[in-house]
């Protein structure tokens, strides 16, 4: 035998040893079984990162936004909106320097398709403490169907480097239970 | 100048060393140690910032030093040093003088101006934008300039490697095939090119567009950077092994298994990584779910294979090495009688645990389709990358430094005692860094954040208590890691200028040497037996290893599937 370092001679394309054949089979087994997860859990898993993608010029995108605030606005909070869109809807969340729009405010348990975009460079939009995170790209529409499992108070941060204010981007998600008596308020969290 | 064809016959190994290539070699070890100081000065200020408690920098200036620290690290300190590893494995492993060493020089003159004025933007804040410099964030023109300077001068110094194979093969200046490591890292090579393909195909563009001369769509941009950004990940990881299966070489002898087994392992990086930008892009809103799907696996995860087959041979090639010298005792006395105080054995042993059991492992569950949505921009993604590019190929090019400063600058090792232990505190103090930026992360921190407390936001987030805990103690680690950071350039800068010089000892006299030389060039390793040798349990220490590693790579990756399954559903 020799080491890396030297040149075989002869022929080199030999029968592996029974140990390492063995390993090959098994590593090459546990790879299928991580392909295979992931076509199995868009089947029977509830977490998928599909969504309905759009390219979407980042004025229109903008102009939609403006336009579902105004129809569903119920207050505002530390400045920015708040909007209860009803259930089922179409609901859109704008990214820009430094901000998310608007404060949504959505019911356990019920479906949504959340709208997200950016109006000028990337953002990423990561909810806490859930820990749920989604690219945000100028010029595209991610429309992910949502569905609110847990009722409280919810934050959006961006956690995707998008110039020198980024660490304060930080929006807001309310998710009320209607079956519950105590909801938490729809204003507060401000600072 | 030297001529191009005069060399110096290595009294430890027998190696012809060309003139040219030792020269090549020093020079850019020398950048890439002048980057990795740059880099890590970069580093332990990110991380003092990040640190809460200290919260050291101004937003500014915590976003400029984050960039420099990417690009002095990923960049410039690991390709610089690739760039030595490519002229080691070809002109020094195979007795051959370099394809064209004017063309080299250039190349080397070419890389360090594209670095320099890489740094001179950033340092000048005129390329606020990160490592991935995301269109449409906008930097100086002269920084994405910079950038492709630096990458046509590595792909010049990749076709002079493909050109010294050529000259090494039609001089004969070797018997046989090209050696294992030679072979590893012409596959590193190979995927170099297929990387600075993509960087022009993204730089170019960029630099059109910061001239204002041309649109560069964001989503195209993220999807062919990243053919750049982890295929260049990929030439690290080639790169790496080769060093794996040389370090094996010159430490304890470590033979090669099967030849076949790890060459066609090679290959698969070569076949199945290459392009492998797409587990950046699982959360993205540009993509379908079967492109994503595809992509991040070529559908049967070939090159995570590749990398269990070298997890195995790597140690099981050491554990064969030790048995067929008289350590065949249990399991484990290959493992325990191995020279733990040359520092490129205890280098080798760490770098291969720490890019398997943490790199590896949360790497291939992060570029899962579904689990990215748990990971994607969390700190977890560097808590992954630590244990891979600095765990594993920095440390494994930390202990090969060991052999260079003898071998090719031909000194001593300096602070002796000290370069022993640095393995030790690098490997302890990356190990407790990685898996608490990885666990902080797990609580949805986010990466490339100047502020967890959000002082500043119009609302307050509030994380885990547990969170500021797990950060202090992964800036613990990242503090005895960069300790161990510093001991590696000072032994390595005052050795190679101010070292002892052994040029001129033979290699009796080398031997007699009782301090400042690695265990395997003072007492190299004792011939092999001739012939093939039986293989009935000459690897089953490595199999009891693999199956450990196997083991917590399943509960790791179903623990994941666990955690994803209770958040929101998202579709």
């Amino acid at each position: 035998m020799h080491t890396g370092m030297e040149s075989p001679r002869g022929v080199w394309w030999k029968p592996a040893a029974k140990a390492e054949k063995m390993w090959v089979l098994i590593a090459f087994g546990w790879c299928m079984v991580l392909f295979a997860m992931m076509p199995l859990w868009h089947l029977k898993g509830a977490q998928n990162p599909s969504g309905i993608r759009h390219r979407v010029n980042p004025s229109d995108y903008a102009r939609r936004t403006n336009e579902f605030i105004r129809t569903y606005k119920i207050g505002e909070d530390a400045g920015i909106a708040v909007v209860e869109p009803p259930p089922g809807s179409d609901v859109y969340l704008l990214g820009r320097m430094w901000s998310w729009q608007p404060v949504l405010k959505l019911h356990k348990g019920v479906e949504y398709t959340l709208h997200l975009s950016s109006l000028d460079v990337n953002h990423g939009f990561s909810l806490t403490p859930v820990n749920l995170n989604f690219q945000v790209v100028p010029g595209y529409d991610y429309g992910l169907r949502i569905v609110p499992t847990q009722a409280g108070d919810f934050r959006i941060v961006c956690n995707e480097f998008c110039g020198i204010q980024h660490h304060a981007m930080v929006g807001r998600i309310i998710v009320v239970d209607d079956s519950a008596a105590t909801a938490p308020p729809a204003t507060g969290g401000a600072q | 100048m030297t001529s191009a064809l005069s060399s110096r016959i290595c009294p430890t190994t027998g190696l012809k060393v060309n003139a040219q290539a030792e020269s090549l070699i020093k020079v850019n070890a020398v950048a890439a140690t002048v980057s990795l100081l740059i880099g890590g000065i970069a580093a332990v200020l990110v991380l003092l910032t990040r640190w809460q408690v200290v919260h050291l920098l101004s937003p500014e200036w915590f976003y400029r030093v984050l960039t420099v620290h990417g690009m002095s690290m990923l960049i410039f300190f690991i390709i610089f040093f690739e760039m030595a590893v490519l002229y080691f494995a070809s002109a020094v492993l195979l007795n051959s003088r370099v394809a064209t060493p004017r063309l080299a020089w250039a190349a080397f003159w070419l890389m360090v101006t594209g670095a320099l004025l890489v740094e001179w933007m950033m340092w000048t804040g005129k390329a606020d934008v990160l490592f991935t410099s995301y269109v449409p964030l906008r930097a100086h023109p002269l920084y994405y300039l910079g950038v492709i300077l630096f990458a046509v001068g590595a792909l010049i110094v990749t076709g002079i490697f493909f050109g010294t194979l050529v000259v090494a093969k039609r001089e004969r200046t070797y018997e046989g095939s090209v050696p294992l490591v030679t072979f590893g890292a012409a596959t590193a090579a190979i995927i170099a090119v297929i990387t600075l393909s993509h960087g022009a195909a993204i730089y170019i563009p960029t630099f059109l567009w910061s001239l204002g001369l041309m649109h560069v769509d964001a989503e195209v941009y993220r999807m062919v950077w990243w053919g750049l950004g982890h295929s260049s990940q990929q030439i690290n990881v080639a790169a790496m092994v080769s060093i794996w299966y040389l370090l094996g070489a010159l430490t304890i002898g470590a033979v090669v298994l099967n030849e076949k087994i790890s060459r066609t392992a090679f290959v698969l990086y070569v076949l199945f990584i290459s392009m492998a930008a797409a587990h950046h892009l699982l959360v993205d809103p540009g993509l379908s779910p079967a492109w994503k799907v595809w992509n991040t696996s070529y559908a049967m995860y070939l090159a995570v294979l590749a990398s269990m087959v070298h997890g195995f041979t790597v140690p099981a090639g050491m554990e064969a090495g030790q048995r067929l010298r008289g350590l065949g005792k249990g399991l484990f006395e290959w493992l325990r009688k191995a020279p733990w105080g040359d520092p490129g054995f205890s280098s080798l042993v760490f770098s291969v645990i720490i890019f398997g059991f943490l790199g590896g492992i949360t790497g291939v569950t992060f570029g899962t389709e579904q689990i990215n949505i748990i990971a994607h921009n969390t700190l977890r993604v560097p808590g992954h990358f630590h244990a891979t590019v600095v765990g594993g190929t920095a440390l494994a090019f930390m202990g090969i430094t060991y052999y260079v400063i003898p071998l090719i600058f031909r000194k001593q090792v300096a602070f002796w005692p000290l370069a022993r232990v640095q393995p030790y505190l690098f490997a302890i103090g990356m190990t407790i860094f990685s898996i608490f930026m990885t666990f902080a992360g797990t609580f949805g921190v986010p990466r490339r954040h100047w502020d967890m407390t959000f002082s500043q936001a119009p609302f307050d987030v509030q994380y885990n208590p547990a969170v500021s805990l797990v950060v202090g103690i992964m800036a613990i680690g990242g503090l005895l890691a960069a300790v161990g950071g510093g001991i590696y350039l000072v032994v390595t800068v005052w050795s190679v200028f101010f070292g002892k010089s052994i040029a001129a000892l033979s290699g009796s006299e080398l031997r007699a040497l009782k301090t400042g030389l690695p265990a395997g060039i003072i007492r190299p390793p004792a011939a092999l037996p001739p012939g093939e040798p039986d293989h009935r349990g000459l690897t089953r220490g490595t199999l009891v290893l693999v199956a450990v590693f196997l083991i917590a790579f399943i509960a790791y990756y179903f623990v994941n599937w666990k955690l994803l399954s209770v958040v929101w559903r998202v579709g």
